[in-house]
């Protein structure tokens, strides 16, 4: 439904995305994961025809974007990441202009409409002017306006982005209610939300693929390692000395007051550590399990390839 | 051509919900009113003519086109709606004409509201000589669309609406008082201001005459910069 072979987008000198190729069938949920200015958004600028690629080729429902856009923009619904609204229509008059201008009849957007608004829950505000709308209203009409003509594919900039959480996973469900019908891609810096609603992810950071699997399969790379994190009382700097030592233990690290202790997953490091700060003469404080961040995985993955090379 | 009434249909109820609309309108008919009057005190009632209005109406015109257009592409960048635009089956062509026709058809209804001062004339007995009253509104028509383009060729190339109107408002009245120049000016320039200035061209139309001259050179300036519009909104993709 969706293939982007050898894509390049350079700003001026700027190298926003870097020979990026990948595939996503009828009926997937793909998330494109990477922190902010990965290229996420100009993937997905590029994907739907908004932008020109500087290199390579994209393809949507098989029309090319760059040859072929008018007909490939049909088959695509797209919420941007700033969710633009017109704030002076009526959230009726809003969905009905895209309708419409996206080849939806008369008749036909009149009923669309009404489904869309049902599938968001926006009954109440149907007529409401959208500048009055909070911002959690506000992205539902987002969302409302990139399906409202019955698009193949979604491709959903940050979707959550700026919503409380209950609206969060109010969107999350609402997503994975559409995957059923449509093929989206959908991007997002958040890691659970990967693995709540897509059933692949594409990790993307400097404008490069980093990483693309399935759900099941990232979570072993995250899972790969162990992270502790330790209250000591005492000289910090001969503790690391001193916990470096200990064996299974790949890293040791100041954050803060914390110290964290990095070692593979199967190796548990626990009973030394505590060993050997108590027979130190050392105060242990705290220990707990941490979760690896984003940001952990991404510096992982990226320094791997790195030594691979 | 039906993408093009949707968007042109959007743009005109755009126009009609919000107050600027309303009062761009009255003070242009209070402006214009103000001359057709005063003019006609000036000569004594002597004559029944709307020469009054039509002294004003031209740099009233352009003000108007400068304002209305905008926010019609600069809101559009400034709220990011036009990723939405830009991302729908709809041309640059059709977005660019879109917002041009409901220009001209906003301009059309304050023209309209205009034939007010001929009908008064009418009515009241008098016998206006409505030949170039007719030819001084195709004049109008014709030097409003060219306004209108140039206005939204400046709206497209940035995201603030006062840089716009302030930035194609100066080009307009450059444009126009270029046309008072022309008895300050060497011969050899002469030729080439009244043939480029918004007041010379707006002459002939005054007294009757449709210049093809003219009709052509405000029709290509109306081409022109709709023609640049497009290539603008293109070039973003691009970039």
């Amino acid at each position: 439904m969706i293939k982007v072979r050898h894509l390049t987008k350079y700003y001026g000198k700027r190298l926003a995305v870097d020979n990026i190729s990948f595939d996503i069938g009828k009926g997937e949920i793909v998330g494109l994961l990477g922190p902010n200015a990965a290229g996420k958004s100009t993937t997905m600028r590029i994907l739907t025809g908004f932008m020109m690629p500087t290199k390579g080729d994209t393809w949507i429902a098989d029309c090319n974007m760059v040859t072929n856009s008018l007909e490939g923009r049909k088959h695509i619904g797209y919420m941007p990441e700033s969710v633009p609204l017109y704030t002076d229509m009526t959230v009726r008059d809003y969905l009905d202009f895209f309708a419409r201008l996206r080849g939806v009849e008369r008749d036909r957007a009149r009923k669309r409409i009404n489904e869309v608004v049902t599938l968001c829950s926006l009954e109440e505000y149907v007529d409401t002017i959208i500048g009055k709308l909070s911002r959690g209203y506000k992205q539902r009409v987002g969302l409302a306006q990139a399906i409202v003509h019955e698009p193949e594919v979604l491709i959903l900039d940050e979707p959550t982005v700026g919503i409380d959480p209950i609206q969060v996973s109010q969107t999350r469900n609402l997503i994975k209610e559409l995957g059923k019908e449509h093929t989206i891609l959908l991007s997002t810096h958040i890691l659970p939300e990967v693995t709540m609603t897509c059933s692949r992810v594409i990790i993307i950071h400097k404008g490069k693929i980093v990483a693309e699997d399935r759900m099941e399969n990232l979570s072993a790379i995250t899972k790969g390692s162990r992270r502790l994190r330790l209250e000591v009382k005492g000289p910090s700097d001969q503790i690391i000395r001193r916990l470096q030592r200990i064996d299974g233990v790949r890293k040791v690290s100041k954050e803060g007051n914390y110290l964290i202790v990095e070692s593979p997953i199967n190796i548990d490091p626990r009973g030394q550590i505590t060993e050997t700060i108590v027979k130190s003469g050392w105060t242990l404080l705290s220990i707990e399990s941490v979760e690896m961040s984003l940001e952990d995985i991404f510096l992982q993955l990226t320094t791997k390839e790195e030594t691979e090379q | 051509m039906k993408k093009i009434s949707i968007i042109a249909g959007k743009e005109l109820r755009g126009y009609l919900n919000s107050p600027i609309a309303y009062i761009i309108i009255s003070v242009f008919l209070v402006i214009t009113g103000w001359y057709f009057g005063s003019y006609l005190r000036q000569i004594d009632y002597n004559n029944t003519t709307i020469q009054g209005f039509l002294n004003v109406a031209v740099p009233c015109i352009l003000a108007f086109a400068a304002v209305i257009t905008m926010r019609s592409l600069s809101e559009e960048k400034k709220m990011g709606t036009w990723e939405l635009l830009l991302t729908s089956p709809v041309s640059d062509t059709e977005v660019v004409l879109g917002k041009f026709a409901a220009g001209i058809g906003l301009m059309i209804v304050l023209l309209v509201l205009t034939l007010y001062y001929t009908l008064l004339l009418l009515v009241l007995g008098g016998a206006p000589d409505t030949g170039p009253i007719w030819t001084s509104y195709l004049g109008l028509v014709l030097l409003g669309s060219a306004a209108l383009a140039i206005g939204i060729f400046i709206s497209s190339l940035t995201n603030n609406q006062i840089i716009s109107v302030v930035v194609s408002g100066g080009i307009l009245a450059a444009l126009w008082g270029i046309g008072f120049a022309v008895s300050y000016v060497p011969k050899g320039f002469q030729q080439l201001i009244s043939y480029i200035s918004f007041k010379s061209n707006f002459n002939n139309f005054l007294i009757g005459i449709i210049d093809t001259r003219s009709v052509v050179f405000l029709l290509s300036i109306t081409v022109l910069f709709l023609y640049l519009a497009v290539r603008s909104l293109e070039t973003g993709r691009w970039n």
